[in-house]
């Protein structure tokens, strides 16, 4: 087999894009515990970490790079470290809305008592297995998990309508919770963009395999 | 695309030489006024189906060609004499080859054979070959010089001009910028897509990156079999055919 080198190095990509999405993983379940818990300690652990995601970004970005000038990928060579560039930006986009979440939690938390909605950690655990499946997927390169990812998304946003409402029905029956309704509207935008961004990436994982590029 | 027209239709093409089968069963419609490449590796057969294109095979002893190559619906095996052939479907080859001569006299062989002898004509010929293969510029005040004093790259583009002279409608190039630096190398290229307005072009190469800068269409060959042809950027985007991908991106043998 030739090419040795460039093999060797599209698999460091990959397996340098796994890390980072075994990066967020952690901030996600770390994100969803604190929600859980109003744990303020562990949300700000969850805002420290965003860096580390951050310099694995570019730290990617610039392997990506390196193996274009160098190497000059094609065909599925060339889709994987094109989508990888693409892909990184969404893990990370994800990645700061966990930090995000955690940084409403935080206001949440200086707040008196409220119930937190009723369908939120099923709103949750929807976007978590889209992200997970999204990491597994690529993982992989399965593009049939891929796809039962983007079909999820609708969930998540029928999540967010319903939610939202239950949200504005709450404001205006008590006006004192008001910033505590309209912080968690912040999170199920966050969450929702959550379950696009996995969306985005697993459009990208069928790309690398298909070659087909079918952008929502 | 509807709008396509073929100048040359490929039917069930086979070539031995002696007992090797070289070319099995090729069939191939290509393009008027597109660049073809042809890609693969060394033995696959791009550079005998090349030549048969324009039968420069027919002096290589033990040669048989099955099959049909038609050039505008005209069977170039049967139907058209070789001379005329060859004046309709020029070639430029690997090694600048020059012949020992001035620029001009490289430039005005082809339509002196044809029985062009008039200075002014021929003049006008020159002139407009070798401004055609961007190389007037470089020469114009030395047409008298051999054309052997002057870089590779220029001598390659001298040749292309030669191969103009004599207006043919279709040029064959093999592998033209194997022995040239990197800007002779595109040089040729840019002259190759400014060509194909007029010609047809198709090219052997085993420059995959020139394949894909300067081809409508690729065709890979391997063991003397096209495994796949079609659009330029289908194949090195999305090949269709394992070998195909195998090959572009290196992960052969």
């Amino acid at each position: 087999m030739t090419r040795q080198v460039f093999i060797k190095e599209l698999e460091v990509l990959h397996n340098d894009v796994i890390k980072m999405g075994s990066v967020l993983e952690l901030s996600l379940n770390e994100m969803i515990v604190a929600l859980q818990d109003m744990d303020v300690e562990l949300a700000q652990k969850i805002i420290d970490r965003d860096d580390e995601i951050d310099l694995l970004e570019q730290q990617i970005e610039k392997e990506c790079i390196n193996i274009i000038a160098k190497q000059q990928p094609i065909a599925s060579d060339l889709r994987k470290v094109t989508s990888i560039m693409k892909i990184i930006t969404d893990i990370e986009r994800i990645a700061d809305h966990c930090a995000d979440i955690s940084e409403y939690l935080m206001q949440i938390h200086k707040q008196p008592t409220m119930k937190a909605p009723e369908h939120l950690s099923d709103m949750i655990q929807v976007m978590k297995k889209m992200v997970v499946d999204t990491i597994d997927s690529f993982v992989n390169q399965d593009a049939d998990k891929a796809a039962s990812v983007i079909a999820q998304d609708d969930i998540v946003d029928n999540y967010f309508t319903s939610i939202s409402k239950e949200l504005c029905d709450m404001m205006q029956k008590d006006i004192k919770v008001i910033p505590q309704c309209v912080a968690y509207i912040m999170i199920i935008k966050y969450i929702e963009r959550m379950g696009d961004h996995s969306t985005n990436i697993a459009e990208w994982i069928q790309f690398i395999v298909t070659g087909k590029l079918v952008l929502s | 695309m509807s709008n396509e027209v073929s100048k040359f239709s490929v039917q069930e093409l086979d070539l031995y030489y002696s007992n090797f089968q070289a070319l099995k069963k090729i069939n191939m419609e290509i393009q008027e006024k597109e660049i073809t490449a042809f890609i693969g590796p060394s033995g696959c057969g791009k550079s005998t189906f090349l030549k048969t294109i324009n039968r420069m095979n027919d002096l290589v002893e033990g040669v048989k060609v099955d099959g049909k190559i038609y050039l505008d619906g005209v069977d170039i095996y049967k139907d058209i004499d070789v001379i005329k052939l060859r004046s309709r479907v020029g070639m430029v080859f690997q090694q600048p080859n020059p012949f020992p001569m001035s620029i001009y006299d490289n430039v005005a062989y082809g339509p002196r054979i044809h029985g062009i002898k008039k200075k002014s004509v021929l003049d006008e010929i020159v002139e407009k070959s070798l401004r055609q293969a961007a190389i007037w510029d470089e020469v114009k005040d030395k047409l008298k010089k051999s054309a052997r004093a002057v870089s590779g790259g220029q001598q390659q583009r001298i040749c292309i001009a030669r191969t103009l002279a004599v207006e043919p409608e279709v040029i064959l190039m093999d592998e033209p910028t194997s022995a040239l630096d990197p800007i002779s190398t595109l040089k040729i290229e840019d002259l190759a897509v400014e060509l194909k307005e007029q010609y047809t072009i198709i090219i052997v190469t085993h420059n995959m990156q020139q394949a894909s800068r300067i081809s409508d269409k690729t065709a890979f060959f391997l063991t003397g079999e096209v495994i796949e042809y079609g659009k330029t950027e289908q194949i090195f985007n999305t090949p269709k055919n394992k070998k195909t991908e195998d090959y572009i991106t290196g992960r052969f043998g």
